[in-house]
Order: C-alpha cells, then structure tokens, then sequence
C-alpha cells in the first residue's frame, strides 16, 4: 500500500506544478497591474520603475523560476492590492473557508447518504421517485442561484436569517446549505446506485439467512461495500466543491479564499491570484490523494496486498 | 405423515411461489411436497431453473418482496407451520434452527469484514455471546470445520482465503448455532474435485455427531449417491419422482430421472456415446397444460395432456407419471454401481 | 405478518422502476422549445435585448402591481425587458453549449479513438496528458484562464472546450480498447483496410451510442459553467445578454425586484434539467453498461 501512495503523490505534485505554470502565465496575461495601481497621472518613467519593482521587466521564464525559488522557501510575494505578504492574507481568509467548508461536507453527507439508501433500499416506489427527482433537480440548478433564492426566501421575505456575511450560526445556514448543494444530489445519485448493486450480492443473502434484522443487513453489511465506490467517485466533486466555494463565498459575501480569488482577479493582484489557485489546487490535490488513501485502506484487497 | 410425527422435521405441502417478471407472473414452484427426517438427508435435484434454490429460500421465506410471494402450501418446520410465523419469529428461525450454505463462497461471504467477524456475528445474534466467549467459540466453530490453525485466520478476509477454505468459513457461519436443518445449495459446485470429496466427507461427519437433517440441492448425482438417503427429482417446478436413493439409481420411474441417469456415462462397460436429453427446459411463462415434461418426453402419450397424480409405487417412492409401472428395467447406472451405497 | 397473508392480499405489483411517461417526450420538447427560442431569438423577441429607459426600470411582470404587459415579466435596473433578453439569453448559452460541446467532443473523440486503437507509447503519453488535465480543478483554471484572455464569447467557449475535450477521450479510449478487440475489426484487417478506414467506418459508428449520451449530458453541464463564469464576471461580458450575467445583475437589487434573479435562473434550471432528463434516458436506452452515476 505505501507503493500505492508514493505513486499518487508524485502524480499530485505533477499536477501542482502544472497548475502554478498555467497560473503563472495566465495571470501575466490578464494585463499590467501597474495600470490599476498608480493614478493617472503616473509618468512612464514612474510606471517602469514600479515595474522594475515588481519584477515584471524580466523575461518570463525568469520570473517562474524566480517565483518557485521564492515559493520553496515559503515566500510568495507581496500582494499589490493589500501590500502585505500574500501568505498573511491567505491566512487571514482560510480559517473562514475551512469553517464554511467543514459544515457544508458535513450537511451534505447527512443529508445525501440516508437519501440514497433509503432510496435503493426502497426501489420503485414514490419516495425513491422523489428522492430522484430532488437529485436531478438539484443537479439543474446553478449554485449561486440557488443561494440568491434561498436569500430570497428565507432571508429577505420571511428574515429568518441574515442575508450574507460571516457571524454566528444563523450566517451559516443559508451558505453552508447553498454549498452543500454542489455535492449533495451527486452523493444521493451515487450511494443509491452503489446500494442497489451491493442489496443484490450473495452475501446479502447470506446476511439475511444468518437471520439478521433488516436494518442491520442494510446499515452494516450493504453500506460499507457500497461506501467503497462511492468514495472512488466522489474525487470528482473535489472540483464541485472548490466551485462551490467560489460561488458561495461571492454569493453571501463570506471573507474566505474563494471569495478573495475572484476579487484579486478583478483588481490584478498577480501574486494573490497565484497563491490562491495554488492553494486551492493543492486543496484539490491533496483532497483527492486523501480519498484515494482511504480508499485503498478501507478496500481490504489493497490494505492487505496480495 | 400427521403434522406431529416426531420423526418428521420439515413437512413441505404443496408449496407454490410466484414471481413477477418482464414475461408476467410465473410459477417457478407450482405444487411440490416432500419430507425430511431427524437426522437424514434428502437430495434435491434437477437442471437450472426447476425451482429448487426458489424452494429452499421459500422454507427461509427470503423471496424478494417486491417481485415475488409464497401463494399457497404449508412448510411445518419441528411441528410449526413457518408460513403463518411473523418476521421476527424467523428472524429468530434463520441461521438457528434452519442454516443454509450457498454455492459460491467467494460471493457469499462478505467482502469487506473478516471471516472471524463473521462467523461471531452468527454466534452473538442467535447466542448472545461476547468478548473471549464469543472468541472461544468462534475457534471452535473453524475447527469444527477442519480448518487447521484457526486463530491464524480469524482476521483474514475471504479474498486471502482458498475455494475450499471459504466455503468451510461458510459451513462454519451455517453450523454455528447448531442448526436442526442444514439446507445446502449446491455448495460443491464451485469447489475443484479433490476439495469436494473433503467437504462432503466433513458435512457428512458433522452430521453423524450432530444429528442434524440436511435439504441437500445438486445436479451432480454423484454426489446424491454420497450424501443423500432419499431423493426428490424436480422439474418445473414440481417433484416427478422421489424415493430413497438406491431406489432412484436402480429402479427410477420417470423418464426424466431415467434420461437424467442415462446422462451418466458407465466407468465400467464399454465406451459409449454420451447422451442427453433433448429440447429445453421449459418456459416457465408458458407450461403445456399436461405433463411439463411431456415434451421432450420419448414416452410421452396423449394421456400425457392430464397432469399425471401421484402413484405410490413402492414404499416411499412416489412418481408423477402415467407410464411409471412400464419403466421397471434397471439402469446402467445400477449395473455399474460407481459411486458406492449411500450410508 | 406471515407469508401467506401477505400474498392473500395481492400478488406482487412493482416490478422495478417505474417508467414515467413524460420522459422523454416531455424534456425533449421543453428542450427544443428552448433551441427555437434561441434560434429565432432576433424574430420573436419583443425587444432588442440591449434597449432599454431608465424611465421603465425595475418594473415588476405584469400581474403585478405597476407591471404592464408591455413587459410580462418585468425590466432590469437598465429598463431592458426580461422577456427579450432570456430570448437572446438562450441564444448565447446555447451557442456556447452547442460549439463547445462540438469541438471538445471531435477533439476528445479522435484522440480516444487514436489512443485506443493504437495503444502503445502514443496511448501512455496521450493519458498521461489526459490525466493531467482532468487533474485541474475545472472552474479554477476557467477564472483565471478568462480573465487572463480576457471575457467574451469566443473565449469562454475556448476554455471550456479546453477543459472539455479530456472527458471525452477517456470515455471513447475506453469503448474503442474494447472495440479493437472485436471480430469484425480482425476481419476489416484482414480485408487489408488501413487504420484509418477501420477507425472511421468501423469503430466509431459503434461508440456513437456512448457519444450521443455524453453529448447530451455535457449539454447541461457547459451551460452552468457558463453561467457561473458569466455570474462570476470571468464569462460573457456585458455587451452580450446571458443568464448569468442577468443574474449577477439582479443581485443588488434582489430585496425589491427579485424577478430579475428568477426569470433567468428558472430558464437555466429548465435548459439543463431536460438536458439532464434527455441525457438519462438516452444513457438507460442506449447503453445499460454505461450505467453509473455523475
């Protein structure tokens, strides 16, 4: 097993040095952020001395090697909007994308996973249609959507809770709810499926004939084999997640990284969009690792070798 | 047999069960009978499809509710009828009183728990046992089945394990808890040949010390030759013929146990052409009105068109054709005598 | 309740999934009812999209209170009519849709089929590349990518195509591996046709099948990307009307108009859900093997 995971590390930082490249040279392109930051008076001669400054007057090429000395050394630039090291924002934000991040897994999996059993348990009747029905509905909707009317609704018409920033437990709700939507009806849809194959083993059989009570057959012996492939598909709602994030954060203003992505982008501070995709990716990255961890160590054919 | 005849342990009566399928509801059990005894055993047999797995889950009453149902009968287990019993009173029946063993061990034990987890879980549930208890216990259940070293394989998981010692593992689950009835669907089938012989030879050992009855479902009639004093024979659904097994092999009544025998090629005696049985089995959607076997039958009449009663011919053999008194010569397979008496 | 009760009462009734009627007609209809919007958008629409009185804005649909139908669902802070613009709306996200799908999908398909029926070295690396992109989180490398080039039509469809075309050649990879085993593909060898030939009228007639099933479902997935990307301000820029944008723009006033947010997020939810509908029905029609869940 620890072959296994050496291997998917090494495949994880492939991916995050292709990710800083892409970054890196796409944010270059966005444009010249000396624009945006000096007045319009600026001579010429100030607006290359601030290049100078900022590096920008190297070769690319350069630049990127320059950065991933920097960056191996912990240090990824000053950010050109908030004229503080990048790393003192980003972890300023993260604490709050982890909160809001935390909480929307955890509502999603409580809600999605009992939906999906019963549903497969109790195939082709009404509830398993509605329960189906929910989950195309709400891979239909838009995210920030969906956070809009759920501001509309709950919010605005009956002021239940507030509308947007981070606070106490009434601000979580709506977000962690809305971001939890991105994963939701895809767990739904998986665990029923990966259910209703494991409820026609053998070995099903075999529990039910050892006189075991229902639920017990249910819970303990169809669940854990079907939480096995569930768990191998839900490495593509990482990409889900990290989405939902930057949606949500924007859509109820939540000081997180996602919505701090979006703003750098918008006022073309270079390094802040850098460290922030490179965190997510590696968010990303390291998240998929985890799953496949797991994976191998819940699958007693890889744990156990042979 | 009256309902409390102490010697009878399972008295199945005219069981039907049906299932819905694509093709609309058919009846893969329609009508069958037969007994089993303290302490014997009786083979079940016939080609796929004649219903003999659907009757031995239907004495579990595991049909799946959604697309199946038990229509009509009576299954009297140790002098109650287990049709009229709850959900929880069979709950408590399963894996206790009444075991079962499936044909595949490598689909039939759980993947993803290990197999001392799973014997125990069959001894906590009907025993209430824990902790070093249930541990003991466990051992003693794999060593019953002759598996050697027990301990070392409590926490092995069944894809590290043998053909054959999987499907002890199963024998182990299924005797556990002392069942009166050991209902075993074809639980060789899977096994490589030298295996086999070891497994019945350990069924049958822990049969003659435990004094369990055993339903035992096969298509190999060399293992009923083995294992089973009496033999039921079914063929869509119905029992054509039963009796005791020296009885089937020297005197079988029906042409289909009699084609089904002629199948066998003779180890003694010259070389011959192997024979089957020609056509299909019949479709269970749409069964001719008279004998179901009636078509491919080479005997067959036009009295064949009326379902055959059951004649009694001797004691305790019974047979469901019309024809039954002409097929009186012996068989190949009793000439032969291959596989040795029955104890 | 014992067995015999049971049955007393009725003989088993379901028997499996339900089939509904509606599907597919149902979202096959609303789906094409939505292309001819787009379509005919310039034919039919009330307005033109981008023309607007900041005397008529924020009026609310016309069953309200101060709407009128001259505007049946209402105008936007800029006064431009809802109705018009989720017209053009449709257009643009189904032209993004549409070519975006396309083009990823003949991108993706000849690289599957290539890597699948040569296999080898070309296989490993065109993979390795494969995997590489799947890797990416999709809409982190679609903000950044966009804003880098800068948001347009054009551009949005580029990206997406960009981060498309993988999904694809896995899929197809997989059915031509498959294919490339058949008989009737060693019969066409024998018969001396090149690779080419065997490709084109060989195996791939026989991955449509999976094909028309991603399309459709892809279909649906392009037009939330895109309008996540038009909402986020890194998709359709301003000048083009687009759902998302619509949406983006309701968002401050959504406390006394709340029917600019509505009216455009209930025409996507309608757009990709007989998307989705369409796509599952034609995955359990075509393709049983294909059976696993997004």
């Amino acid at each position: 097993m620890s072959r296994f995971i050496v291997g998917r590390a090494l495949q994880s930082l492939l991916s995050l040095f292709v990710v800083s490249l892409v970054v890196f040279y796409a944010a270059r392109l966005t444009g010249d952020p000396t624009v945006l930051m000096l007045s319009e008076m600026a001579t010429k001669e100030d607006a290359a001395r601030l290049r100078a400054h900022l590096g920008l007057d190297k070769p690319i090429t350069t630049q990127y090697a320059l950065f991933l000395k920097r960056a191996a050394q912990g240090d990824l630039g000053e950010s050109t909007r908030y004229r503080r090291p990048v790393t003192d924002v980003l972890a300023a934000r993260f604490p709050a994308s982890l909160e809001l991040g935390s909480v929307a897994i955890v509502i999603s999996i409580l809600i999605a996973l009992p939906i999906g059993v019963y549903s497969a348990v109790h195939r082709g009747t009404a509830l398993d249609f509605a329960g189906r029905l929910f989950a195309v509905l709400g891979q239909s909707l838009p995210l920030f959507w969906l956070g809009l009317i759920l501001i509309l609704i709950f919010a605005v018409w009956f002021g239940w809770v507030p509308a947007a920033g981070r606070g106490g437990p009434a601000n979580f709700i709506l977000p962690a709810v809305t971001m939890g939507w991105a994963t939701t009806p895809a767990i739904m849809r998986l665990t029923r499926s990966a259910m209703l194959e494991v409820l026609e083993s053998e070995y099903i059989k075999l529990a039910r004939i050892k006189g075991l009570p229902e639920w017990r057959v249910v819970w303990k012996h169809a669940l854990k084999n079907a939480l096995l492939p569930v768990i191998t598909f839900s490495v593509l709602l990482f990409a889900e997640m990290i989405a939902g994030a930057i949606v949500t954060e924007t859509v109820f203003a939540w000081p997180g990284v996602g919505q701090l992505l979006i703003s750098s982008v918008n006022t073309r501070d270079f390094p802040m969009v850098q460290a922030t995709v490179l965190l997510l990716a590696s968010l990303f990255v390291l998240g998929n690792l985890a799953v496949d961890v797991l994976y191998a160590w819940l699958n007693p054919k890889i744990r156990y070798g042979r | 047999m009256s309902l409390v005849d102490s010697a009878v342990l399972l008295d199945v009566r005219q069981l039907e069960a049906s299932f819905l399928t694509a093709g609309g509801l058919v009846k893969p059990v329609d009508g069958v009978s037969f007994t089993v005894r303290r302490g014997e055993t009786l083979g079940l047999v016939g080609e796929s499809g004649s219903g003999k797995t659907i009757t031995c889950l239907s004495i579990l009453r595991l049909l799946p509710k959604a697309s199946a149902a038990i229509m009509g009968g009576r299954i009297v287990f140790e002098g109650q009828d287990l049709l009229r019993k709850s959900e929880a009173e069979m709950r408590a029946v399963r894996g206790a009183r009444i075991s079962m063993i499936l044909q595949d061990s490598l689909t039939s034990l759980n993947p993803a728990f290990a197999v001392g987890a799973q014997v125990a879980e069959a001894i906590a549930l009907h025993q209430g046992l824990r902790g070093s208890t249930l541990r003991t216990h466990v051992i003693d259940a794999l060593r019953r089945v002759r598996i050697p070293d027990p301990e070392t394989h409590l926490d092995d998981y069944p894809h590290a394990l043998s053909g054959g010692m999987r499907q002890r593992v199963a024998g182990a689950i299924a005797l556990a808890c002392n069942p009166s009835l050991l209902i075993a669907d074809e639980p060789t089938t899977a096994l490589d040949v030298t295996v086999q012989a070891q497994y019945l030879q350990l069924l049958k050992d822990v049969q003659r010390e435990s004094g369990m009855s055993m339903l035992f479902v096969t298509h190999d009639f060399g293992v009923v030759a083995r294992m089973c004093d009496r033999v039921a024979v079914m063929y869509a659904g119905r029992i054509v013929e039963s009796a005791p097994t020296r009885k089937i092999f020297d005197h079988p009544r029906h042409p289909y146990t009699r084609a089904l025998l002629d199948c066998l090629p003779a180890i003694d005696g010259p070389a011959q052409e192997l024979t089957g049985i020609e056509g299909q089995p019949p479709d269970l959607a749409r069964l001719p009105a008279g004998c179901r076997f009636a078509p491919r039958c080479p005997l067959a009449v036009d009295a064949c068109r009326v379902y055959p009663a059951e004649a009694l011919l001797a004691a305790e053999h019974r047979v469901s054709c019309w024809r039954a008194s002409e097929l009186s010569r012996p068989t190949s397979v009793a000439a032969a005598d291959p596989m040795g008496a029955p104890e | 309740m014992s067995d015999l009760a049971i049955a007393a009462k009725a003989p088993p009734a379901t028997l499996h999934r339900r089939r509904l009627g509606l599907v597919p007609w149902l979202p096959a209809f609303l789906l094409l009812s939505l292309c001819a919007v787009g379509v005919f958008a310039p034919l039919i629409a009330p307005y033109p999209p981008l023309q607007g009185s900041l005397g008529d804005k924020l009026l609310p649909p016309a069953w309200l209170a101060g709407g009128s139908w001259a505007h049946p669902l209402g105008t936007d802070l800029l006064g431009r009519d809802i109705v018009s613009r989720i017209f053009f709306g449709a257009r643009t996200s189904l032209g993004v849709a549409a070519i975006a799908v396309l083009v990823s999908g003949t991108i993706g398909t000849t690289i599957g089929l290539i890597s699948g029926y040569f296999g080898g070295a070309l296989d490993a690396f065109l993979m390795r590349l494969t995997d590489v992109a799947l890797s990416l989180p999709l809409i982190l490398v679609a903000i950044v990518l966009v804003a880098a080039l800068g948001t347009s039509f054009a551009n949005v469809v580029l990206v997406i195509v960009l981060l498309l075309w993988p999904r694809y050649a896995r899929q197809i990879r997989g059915e031509t591996l498959a294919l490339r085993e058949r008989d009737f593909v060693a019969l066409a060898r024998i018969a001396n046709c090149s690779h080419f030939r065997i490709m084109w009228r060989h195996i791939l007639p026989n991955v449509v099948p999976t094909l028309l099933v991603l399309v459709t479902l892809q279909a649906g997935y392009v037009v939330l990307l895109e309008s996540t990307l038009s909402f986020l301000g890194a998709g359709i820029p301003p000048s083009t009307p687009a759902w998302g944008l619509m949406i983006s723009e309701g968002r401050t006033v959504i406390e006394t108009a709340w029917w600019v947010v509505v009216w455009p997020g209930l025409a996507i939810v309608a757009l990709v859900l007989s998307g989705n509908l369409l796509g599952d029905w034609l995955r359990d029609r075509l393709d049983p093997t294909l059976r696993r869940s997004r």
